[in-house]
């Protein structure tokens, strides 16, 4: 069975329909992609998942639990957590205590040390700017926080909504290596990308998504080779 | 010398007061992203709560039974009357908010009638200092405001559930996906700006033994103005703010001259700080998102 099970996800705002009833599924340890152009419903769908706006119809099911109704605070306890479009670290607070936040829903303490660590590890400069306010970070670095304070939550499945949005093309591909490298550590992932052919590369499958519903699915190599995808994800 | 010393201990002690209705105003602000323009009537329900147990005489089992009360009703106002309006329009829940205020003060006048009921909660008595003779019930005042500020501080910055707090002020969607259930965030601020708001009934009865059901109404006014002054939604600026307003109202009590004009001239600085600096002294701007 599928970690993540979505069916015939509906999302209006007021009388827009925003997701008219989409169905896809992540397995354990893989990478899924969807793909789409801007107001496609990425970010909705990714919201909705995750619990953070309502959902009209549908369900949801997340390792063999209906999650359709549970409020995301339940979900991120479930072990499911998102790195957010645009970011969202918090402004206010330090490197540190953004990832302090990060680790929030763990119960035992005691591997938080170990966390930071690795963290500090696999993010140098989170390490060298730890007790800077997060605010003034670069945005590549409040990327790396925002996906660091993710991993801290330990998730089985970690989704992120446009990571690479708004960062030079070095960035961009540390980003794709970093997603790489916390899915070979046996995290899965599901990404939202606009950057068609870094995100295909990267996918075990992937997902097109159109005004509000799936018109393609394949496996990432598939849908890079699709004629569709090419022309109007791939620029030509 | 005299006149300094007592002016600035008795500003002080006052802005103490101010400043812990400021940060009940200011943390729910921050938090729940509304006006609570029910919150100074809590000082009332507060006073109320230690007239009635001190009719058994013991001073401490009423400030006890004050600040469970007032926190209780904090409580129960922010499930019955706010939480159902989360996501309405801010206009519906300022008017909700004016309602609950005047229902607490309507229900106070059924219960306890209109006159003023005095009690006198515990005389401290007065104290010499460098010659100067002064109330030791305005030290005290000024003595526990300092602690709790100090206590709630430290709180917010070094506790997980204090750092919760600033993060859903900053962001509720990304602190929902940190695991924290924003709901129970909420409450605990309303218990906490409730328990705030009942010290701050006990330091009004200190000061003048005698209550009505408007005890409230003019500190809440004041203590938003400070709130706002000092930037609404920053807690140390509700501190600053409630200090600012509390040492000018007594300066200004002291000179004969405009003594009578103390409230309006209070409000002026709320509006000439308004106008220089729009987020308050300590405010900054906010983006709200999902
Ligand atoms: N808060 C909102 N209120 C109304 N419409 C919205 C809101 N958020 C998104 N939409 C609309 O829903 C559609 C999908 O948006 P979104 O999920 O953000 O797309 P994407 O992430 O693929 O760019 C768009 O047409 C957008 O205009
Ligand atoms: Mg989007």
């Amino acid at each position: 069975m599928a970690m993540l099970e979505v069916k015939n996800l509906e999302v209006y705002y007021g009388v827009i329909c925003a997701l008219k009833g989409i169905s896809f599924e992540v397995n354990q340890g893989e990478i899924v992609t969807l793909i789409g152009a801007n107001g496609a419903g990425k970010t909705t769908t990714m919201q909705s998942v995750v619990g953070l706006i309502p959902k009209r119809g549908g369900s949801i099911t997340f390792d063999g639990r209906d999650i359709t109704k549970t409020p995301c605070h339940k979900i991120v306890h479930l072990g499911m957590t998102q790195v957010p479009e645009g970011r969202r670290i918090f402004q206010e607070l330090t490197v540190y205590e953004n990832l302090l936040m990060g680790a929030y829903s763990i119960k035992d303490k005691s591997g938080f040390k170990n966390d930071l660590d690795a963290i500090y590890t696999r993010f140098p400069r989170l390490h060298e700017r730890k007790n800077q306010i997060a605010g003034t970070l670069s945005g590549g670095e409040q990327q790396m926080l925002a996906m660091g304070r993710a991993i801290m939550s330990h998730p089985k499945l970690l989704m992120l909504d446009e990571p690479s949005m708004g960062l030079s093309p070095l960035l961009v591909d540390q980003v794709f290596e970093i997603i790489k490298d916390i899915n070979r550590d046996g995290t899965t992932v599901l990404l939202v990308e606009q950057n068609a052919g870094k995100s295909l590369a990267i996918s075990d499958r992937a997902y097109v998504l159109e005004n509000g519903s799936i018109v393609l699915s394949g496996t990432g190599a598939e849908l890079a080779a699709s004629e569709m995808v090419k022309k109007a994800y791939l620029g030509g | 010398m005299e006149l300094f010393l007592s002016t600035l201990i008795n500003g002080l002690s006052l802005g103490g007061i101010y400043a812990m209705i400021a940060l009940g105003y200011t943390m729910v602000y921050g938090i729940a992203k509304m006006l609570n323009f029910a919150h100074g009537d809590i000082i009332m329900v507060g006073g109320y709560i230690i007239y009635v147990f001190m009719a058994l005489n013991n001073p401490l089992l009423a400030i006890f039974m004050a600040v469970v009360g007032c926190v209780l009703l904090g409580i129960l106002i922010e499930k019955v009357a706010y939480k159902p309006l989360r996501g309405a329009s801010p206009l519906a829940v300022l008017i909700t908010a004016i309602g609950v205020s005047y229902l607490l003060q309507s229900l106070a006048q059924i219960i306890f009638g209109s006159a003023n009921k005095m009690v006198t909660v515990y005389d401290f008595g007065s104290v010499t200092i460098l010659g100067v003779p002064m109330q030791v019930s305005a030290l005290v005042t000024l003595g526990v405001t300092v602690v709790v500020m100090a206590a709630l501080t430290l709180f917010i910055k070094y506790t997980r559930l204090g750092r919760a707090m600033i993060a859903v002020s900053e962001d509720k969607g990304a602190a929902q996906l940190m695991g924290i259930n924003v709901n129970g965030i909420i409450t605990i601020t309303f218990a906490i700006g409730s328990a705030l708001a009942a010290l701050a009934g006990l330091f009004y009865l200190l000061k003048a033994p005698s209550i009505s059901s408007t005890l409230g109404a003019m500190p809440g006014i004041k203590a938003f103005t400070a709130a706002v002054i000092g930037g609404i939604g920053s807690i140390p600026g509700a501190m600053l703010g409630g200090i600012l307003l509390g040492m000018v109202e007594c300066i200004s009590y002291k000179i004969t001259a405009i003594a009578p004009y103390t409230d309006a001239i209070e409000f002026s600085i709320l509006i000439i700080i308004l106008l220089v600096r729009p987020t308050g002294f300590l405010g900054k701007k906010r983006r709200e998102k999902v």
